[in-house]
């Protein structure tokens, strides 16, 4: 049985004054124990409020949270807050983007380290503090007994990244979400991190969501992929074949839009035309079908259904792109288990 | 930190010296002088003159000025031209009675301002949130002299809960050892004297403390919603503290930083004198003796006063920074 079931979750904003933005409109997907799943999609696609639901951490007011989100026999989205303040932070952890404005100003790393250990865990003074330290050392922190006192602008971006890691593992979670946890860095202390949540899920079996918008990112870390656009999955598939053939011309256009290192000098990026903005309601059509180079008439008459293939492939389009031009700008991206401090630089993408 | 301190006091000596110098200009340009206090209105031309002259107000201004500036510097301020009394004496006498309000004010200002600012955040856009914020509209405009009398009319003569004049009932025969007056019963353990004296503080600190609750509850309730939308919040919620911990350690101490400021600045305000509110509860603290002496022309009084307010206000605004440096860790003084 899966750790996590996510069975058509939607997100609707309400403001006074202004039409409801439904956000996430029916996500559906699973993580098992130990599995690194990812969400992919560009800015605003509801990735992030996807987490936020799960984690319960969207506002109480103004927002409408429908479908269901079973982790560990119970449900996440049905749960009491209170119940829901005892597992985050417990059973289900996340790391966030920006290591700097996540992270308390005035309170210093220790604290914030040993509070979570207090809460959960029932550990005071220097056994927290101990135990903190022992953290910090196991996410990559040098003197970490020293770092304990010192605030957060002391830190560099890497090391505040780690510091809320070490936080997000403190009580050795079932589940991590990862929210876009290496867009704010560099690209060498990116493939650093990258490692170490892998290597940390590794050890301790933990289920990880891998946000991102980065393709890079996904290739090197992911088991199960899901790529979102305007609030759906469009794709869904394990890394190696979401890479070999790409189904969705959405997923294609994504793939062809990285840089490529092998690319004649001055050849111009392919990029994916329009912005999200302009789309439609999933209910009149396929959202992407304006920006779509694939689209038909089809596309516009009806929601698209989601096809699943024997191979557990999944994707939500009329008419997908065909195998030879699906191939065609895949092959020479996909990286065969590509190690992630080469994967990564190459990847390097505007955010 | 040592040397930023003494750095901050030394610049305390130019700024006092601009002040004299303006403050004395200004003085002196006023029309009428402190004889027409002084004297009768039919008094002659003659015994005006007269009276300048014991003054020393007919020498060349200069020569006054060096005349003031080298008492300054022997810290003595001259004598009040109404009362005869040394400025230093006449300060001492009435300035606990300025902190004592000053403190009660601030006590109901910051007590009251702040859980209300916070709770106003916290709903958002509710009833509590627009009554608060109507409410605080409603205390700076109002003004102190009206809701002074609002407040003896209603408390104070109608109701007779509180005493609507004075610091202390007529006829208490209280030991004095500091002039604040409730201090005073403690320590001589009167307690009923400390009593009396507090009874006599509530409604003089409540016209006094109207506007500075106003300003900080606005400025608590800005600042904590400005907190409550910061990723270190989220970050807090996402560990599942308990909402007690996140609301201390994660939304008020960094929502205070801001709020300490002007909570500094205002006490600072209000130890320079609230003129009307002692007027109407005839207080007596500094306030209205410096109001007094500026219809008198009381140079030496106007002169003394002000320096030493100069002076205060520039030590609380140090104890705001330090205590800034100590809240903030970005913060640190060199």
């Amino acid at each position: 049985m899966a750790l996590l079931e996510v069975e058509d979750l939607a997100v609707t904003f309400h403001r006074r004054g202004t039409e409801p933005v439904r956000a996430v409109d029916g996500v559906s997907f699973t993580v098992a124990e130990g599995q690194v799943v990812g969400l992919v999609g560009e800015s605003g696609c509801g990735k992030s409020v996807t987490s936020l639901a799960l984690m319960g951490l969207l506002a109480k007011r103004g927002v409408t949270v429908t479908g269901s989100a079973r982790f560990e026999e119970a449900d996440l989205l049905q749960m009491s807050p209170s119940s829901m303040r005892d597992m985050r932070g417990a059973r289900m952890a996340m790391i966030f983007q920006d290591p700097l404005s996540s992270l308390n100003p005035v309170v210093p790393i220790g604290l914030q380290v040993t509070e979570v250990l207090q809460r959960h865990r029932e550990l005071r003074g220097d056994k927290a503090r101990a135990e903190a330290a022992d953290l910090l050392d196991r996410v990559g922190i040098p003197d970490p007994t020293r770092r304990l006192k010192e605030y957060p602008h002391q830190l560099s971006g890497g090391m505040r990244q780690r510091a809320l890691i070490a936080m997000a593992v403190a009580c050795r979670p079932r589940l991590l979400i990862a929210d876009e946890p290496t867009t704010a860095l560099d690209v060498t202390i990116q493939a650093q991190i990258l490692e170490l949540l892998k290597d940390l899920v590794a050890e301790e079996g933990t289920a990880l969501i891998m946000i991102t918008h980065d393709l890079g990112v996904v290739a090197g870390l992911c088991d199960e992929i899901n790529v979102m656009y305007a609030g759906r999955v469009v794709e869904a598939a394990s890394r190696r074949p979401l890479f070999a053939r790409p189904v969705h011309p959405y997923s294609v256009g994504l793939l062809a839009s990285i840089p490529r290192l092998d690319a004649p000098r001055g050849e111009k990026l392919t990029p994916i035309p329009g912005s999200v903005r302009d789309n439609i309601a999933w209910a009149d059509g396929c959202a992407f079908a304006p920006r779509c180079t694939h689209a038909v008439e089809a596309c516009v008459e009806g929601p698209p259904e989601l096809t699943r293939t024997y191979t557990g492939h999944a994707y939500r389009c009329v008419n997908p792109v065909s195998r030879e031009e699906a191939e065609a700008v895949a092959a020479p991206a996909v990286l065969p288990t590509p190690s992630l401090t080469e994967a990564t630089p190459s990847e390097e993408e505007s955010s | 930190m040592v040397r930023y301190i003494v750095r901050r006091l030394l610049q305390l000596i130019p700024t006092l010296f601009g002040l004299s110098l303006l403050l004395f200009a200004w003085l002196h340009s006023l029309p009428g002088g402190p004889e027409a206090a002084l004297l009768d209105v039919r008094a002659t031309a003659d015994t005006r003159a007269q009276v300048r002259r014991s003054l020393g107000l007919d020498e060349p201004l200069w020569i006054q000025y060096g005349r003031f500036m080298k008492r300054l510097a022997q810290l003595d301020l001259g004598d009040s031209f109404s009362t005869g009394t040394p400025v230093v004496e006449e300060f001492g006498r009435r300035f606990p009675a300025t902190v004592e309000l000053t403190v009660a004010a601030m006590i109901l200002a910051i007590g009251l301002g702040i859980p209300l600012g916070y709770l106003a955040a916290r709903r958002h856009g509710r009833l509590l949130d627009i009554l608060t914020v109507s409410g605080s509209l409603l205390g700076i405009c109002i003004p102190i002299f009206f809701l002074g009398f609002l407040l003896k009319a209603l408390l104070a003569v109608k109701l007779g809960w509180f005493p609507s004049l004075g610091r202390q009932t007529p006829g208490l025969d209280a030991t004095r050892v500091t002039g604040f007056y409730v201090l005073d019963g403690v320590l001589t353990r009167e307690f009923d004297a400390s009593w009396d004296a507090l009874k006599h503080l509530v409604l003089p600190g409540i016209a006094l403390a109207s506007i500075p609750f106003a300003i900080i509850v606005r400025m608590t309730r800005a600042s904590v919603l400005e907190v409550l939308g910061e990723d270190y919040v989220r970050t807090a919620e996402a560990k599942g503290l308990r909402e007690s911990t996140v609301r201390r350690r994660h939304v008020l101490r960094n929502a205070m930083l801001p709020v300490a400021t002007s909570i500094g600045l205002l006490t600072g305000g209000l130890l320079s004198g609230a003129v009307l509110t002692e007027t109407v509860f005839a207080f007596g603290g500094i306030g209205s003796f410096l109001a007094e002496a500026i219809s008198n022309r009381d140079y030496p009084v106007l002169m003394g006063f002000i320096m030493i307010i100069a002076v205060l206000y520039v030590l609380i605004n140090l104890a705001v920074d330090l205590s800034y440096s100590l809240l903030d860790p970005r913060v640190r003084v060199r």
